[in-house]
């Protein structure tokens, strides 16, 4: 197996449908990952994700706190279902995750964008998504490139060594 | 760890060539990496290197948002400066270990 050939990742698009903050975040993180290892990166936000780039919703993203069993207390206790549906709750808990986030120099999620674009990163809107929640390029954040179909999608997916991830 | 000859002088770099003892820096040096690297320095290369080696200096994490902020380029000059993988090329360069940051 020492002699096996190796083909490193030249291309990668990354979809991101949810618009909590810690899905939006991942798809973030890979994408400006990729963008500093030098790996050619398309961003597409559909359905939800739309969020993450819509510019009055986009830096008042929220951590779901109901359905989430991977919430805890501080200290590490489960997060009991009943609490968590209580007014202000969520809101506490982003205010809490953005503060973590912060402290590992995280960018918001407009910086982030602009960081990624000006590592030569590529981001788009779902079209369908788009009509269907009633957003114009207008809406959106500079930095997103282009509103466009998922045949225009899978387009970009031309050369060896692309990978699509969804998240 | 090995030893390598660079611009003269011999220097203990790692298994990916980055310098393992950050005394053994000099310009000519950083010269030397950044031709391997297919880079050749101008003085706003050897700005953004300085920041890097006060920032490592200092303890500091480096991060792509922190050289945006940092006043000396910003992200898109960054990696103009250093193509392909910016952060990873400009911390060879400049003496420095490999950042183990995700961000």
């Amino acid at each position: 197996m020492e002699n096996e050939k190796k083909y490193p990742l030249k291309k990668i698009l990354l979809i991101c449908s949810k618009a909590n903050l810690e899905d939006v975040y991942a798809a973030l993180v890979m994408a400006n990952g990729a963008v500093m290892e030098g790996i050619e990166t398309k961003l597409f936000f559909t359905f939800f994700g739309l969020d993450a780039i819509t510019t009055k919703r986009m830096n008042k993203l929220h951590t779901a706190t109901v359905g989430n069993p991977g919430m805890r207390m501080p200290g590490g206790l489960p997060f009991p279902t009943m609490l968590a549906g209580l007014p202000g709750v969520e809101s506490g808990v982003t205010a809490m995750m953005k503060k973590e986030m912060e402290k590992l120099d995280m960018p918001p999620v407009d910086e982030f964008l602009e960081l990624i674009e000006a590592g030569g990163g590529e981001i788009y809107a779902c079209k369908l998504a788009a009509d269907m929640f009633k957003l114009e390029k207008d809406d959106m954040h500079p930095s997103v490139k282009a509103i466009i179909t998922v045949g225009d999608l899978y387009a970009m997916c031309d050369g060896e060594g692309t990978q699509i991830v969804f998240t | 760890m090995s030893t390598k000859s660079l611009a003269g002088v011999n220097v203990d770099v790692n298994e990916e060539g980055y310098l393992t003892d950050a005394s053994q820096w000099t310009k000519e040096v950083a010269l030397a990496i950044a031709s391997e690297e297919g880079i050749e320095l101008t003085d706003q290369h050897f700005e953004v290197i300085d920041y890097i080696r006060n920032k490592v200096a200092g303890g500091e994490a480096l991060t792509i948002r922190g050289i945006n902020k940092s006043g000396v380029v910003d992200a898109k000059t960054f990696y103009q400066l250093f193509p392909g993988a910016p952060l990873k090329k400009a911390t060879k360069i400049a003496g420095v270990p490999k950042p183990v940051s995700c961000i």
